[in-house]
């Protein structure tokens, strides 16, 4: 990207478009598992994504076909304006490296036979970046970049703690300089104490670097604290999405509302009295989820309506869409 | 502080210096390498160290004992038994890395694609190798000398593919395991190719148990070349192997069992050098084993 293409339309320009994504698992006997099932929004560049939901919601698998490890069953992902399923080979492979992903777990994302030194500068050998001299170079700069001593980069996986572990992979990453960069439940496997550093480093990149971030987690005070828009998902569907705020202090979905309900921080005596939802009952199979609404076998709200039709995805307030037929502006149901 | 400062820092040992550490740490494993380039030696040299042609016979002297002139006797046609181990060295180390080496060759890149790739080459794959097992493998090692023809070389490459199967399996299964990792994913997405992926992150990672598997399968060689010499479809009389040697002192044992010792010996000792100094390359090569 040239620094003129970062004008003041910046904040308009989608680093991902997603439009109707689907990613099925085929399943032995014809069945397939619907992980996602037609999701759309666009990333921003610049801005950070929170993408929250329970297990089995799918977040992780939109965050894992945003890098193009799944191959979409359908729909489309653009990076910018490119469709990327219309690239040949080695365009993908260019374009690619400006997409990358930070996983839940640090050790296993980190080659245990590959010095730490190794690690960082495979990226730049892959791409054919540089000289051995350079990429070593980078590697170490981004090693410092990312908090670490250099001295760490003879060492190997089983020699560090894991926030130095998912510094390196932070690092790794930063060596081919990427625009955007999925976070997949980040710092979920760290200790509480390293959490709020890694977070921090994150925070810092992005001011620096102009990063972009698709972050995915299930922990709403970590989505509240780093994103300024946040997706809400339910059983491979998009359920909300909204200015961070917004879906916090009034969430319009009642999926949202119940699952704001169930986070165990001091909220308001007063919302906690009005909101709280229960949810009944397991999030449905993905094989074979619930006609209409997916939502409507837990939801309190559900009407014959959410049985027969599937919700529109539709923006009732301005920037602030939800999928329910009864969804209101002030967050009411019905 | 500079990059460059610290880039000082970051200093990679020499190999050399790597291999020193290593034969202080590993007492055991530098011994059993020490034995097996003794072996070697002895084979490469076999012509100089020998005091005798191992094929030289002397009617006069048939299964002496042990003497100043004959160190281990002679054997029933009066050839000194000293010179025939040591002839017989060379073609008993090259037939067990022959057929081992054929077995990697092909075992190796089978597994790590049946693994990798899944699917119907998977599915194609896997079958022939559970045809390949089903057979005795001697018998399929009969089978595929008889094909081939005779002589230790074909001997060898045709016991190398009865081993071949069990390498792939071995490999297949770890590889099915290791591409599921995270940091192959990685690497993906930095754009690595399926080359790539196989050769600095699949296998080195998946590679272990066969490393393992090959220093007993070096043995296990050793013993198919005595059968398959013994059977006469090795080497060829009147060269010397080890297991050549063995299969005719065992004709004699009741008249001159001390005839089977020295030929014995050797295959042990070479088979138990090959499974140690695998155990410490495994260890060696384990960053997770560092200084234990």
């Amino acid at each position: 990207m040239s620094t003129a293409s970062q004008s003041s339309v910046e904040d308009d320009r989608n680093i991902v478009t997603v439009e109707n994504l689907k990613i099925h698992f085929p399943l032995k006997g014809g069945q397939t598992v619907k992980a996602v099932d037609g999701v759309s929004f666009q990333i921003r560049a610049g801005e950070t994504l929170g993408i929250i939901g329970e297990s089995g919601s799918g977040k992780s698998t939109v965050g894992r076909a945003l890098v193009g490890l799944l191959k979409p069953t359908g729909g489309t992902l653009r990076y910018g304006d490119t469709d990327i399923s219309a690239l040949s080979a080695s365009e993908y492979k260019r374009l690619r490296k400006n997409y990358q992903i930070i996983f839940q777990d640090p050790h296993a994302a980190l080659n245990p036979r590959m010095t730490i030194l190794q690690s960082l500068v495979e990226p730049m050998e892959i791409q054919g970046e540089g000289t051995r001299e350079s990429r070593r170079k980078t590697a170490l700069a981004a090693l410092e970049r990312a908090g670490l001593a250099t001295e760490i980069a003879l060492r190997h996986p089983h020699e560090l703690s894991g926030g130095q572990k998912q510094r390196i992979n932070i690092a790794r990453a930063l060596t081919v300089h990427p625009q955007f960069i999925v976070c997949d439940e980040v710092v979920a496997a760290l200790d509480v104490s390293v959490r709020g550093s890694i977070l921090n480093l994150f925070a810092d990149l992005q001011e620096e670097l102009g990063l972009t971030y698709a972050f995915i987690t299930h922990d709403i005070s970590v989505v509240a604290h780093v994103s300024q828009r946040v997706g809400v998902m339910y059983l491979g569907n998009m359920m909300e999405l909204g200015p961070t705020d917004a879906v916090i202090e009034n969430p319009l979905h009642p999926y949202t509302q119940a699952l704001l309900s169930a986070e165990p921080r001091p909220v308001p005596s007063d919302m906690r009295e009005d909101r709280r939802i229960r949810l009944e009952g397991e999030i449905p199979s993905p094989v074979a989820p619930p006609s209409g609404c997916r939502f409507r076998t837990r939801c309190p709200f559900a009407t014959e309506k959410c049985k027969t039709e599937v919700p529109q995805w539709r923006e009732i307030v301005r920037n602030h869409r939800v999928a329910c037929h009864y969804a209101t502006p002030d967050g009411r149901i019905g | 502080m500079t990059t460059h400062a610290l880039d000082m820092a970051v200093k990679e040992d020499s190999l050399f210096s790597k291999f020193g550490q290593w034969c202080r740490r590993d007492k055991r494993g530098s011994a059993s390498l020490l034995v097996l380039l003794v072996i070697i030696g002895i084979a490469v040299f076999a012509p100089w160290v020998a005091p005798y042609s191992p094929t030289e016979q002397d009617y006069s002297k048939m299964l002496m004992e042990p003497s100043a002139a004959h160190w281990l006797g002679t054997d029933d046609l009066g050839r000194d038994v000293l010179s025939r181990l040591i002839h017989g060295a060379s073609k008993s180390v090259y037939a067990a890395f022959l057929a081992v080496g054929i077995a990697l060759l092909i075992g190796v890149p089978v597994g790590l694609l049946a693994g990798f790739l899944g699917g119907w080459v998977d599915v194609c794959i896997s079958r022939v190798i559970d045809t390949l097992l089903s057979f005795p493998a001697i018998v399929l090692a009969v089978a595929v000398t008889g094909a081939m023809g005779i002589g230790l070389t074909n001997a060898m490459v045709s016991v190398g593919i009865v081993f071949s199967p069990h390498i792939a399996r071995l490999i297949r299964a770890r590889t099915l395991v290791v591409r599921e990792e995270l940091y192959v994913d990685a690497a993906r997405c930095f754009g690595a190719s399926t080359t790539r992926l196989l050769v600095r992150h699949v296998t080195p990672n998946a590679i272990q148990p066969v490393i393992v598997q090959c220093t007993l399968l070096l043995a296990v060689a050793l013993l198919a070349e005595a059968s398959l010499s013994f059977l006469g479809l090795g080497v060829q009389p009147p060269e010397p192997s080890w297991g050549q040697m063995l299969a005719r002192a065992y004709m004699y044992m009741e008249i001159s069992p001390e005839q089977m010792y020295a030929p014995g010996l050797m295959i042990m000792v070479t088979a138990l050098t090959f499974n140690t100094l695998g155990e410490s390359l495994r260890v060696a090569l384990d960053p997770t084993m560092k200084g234990l």
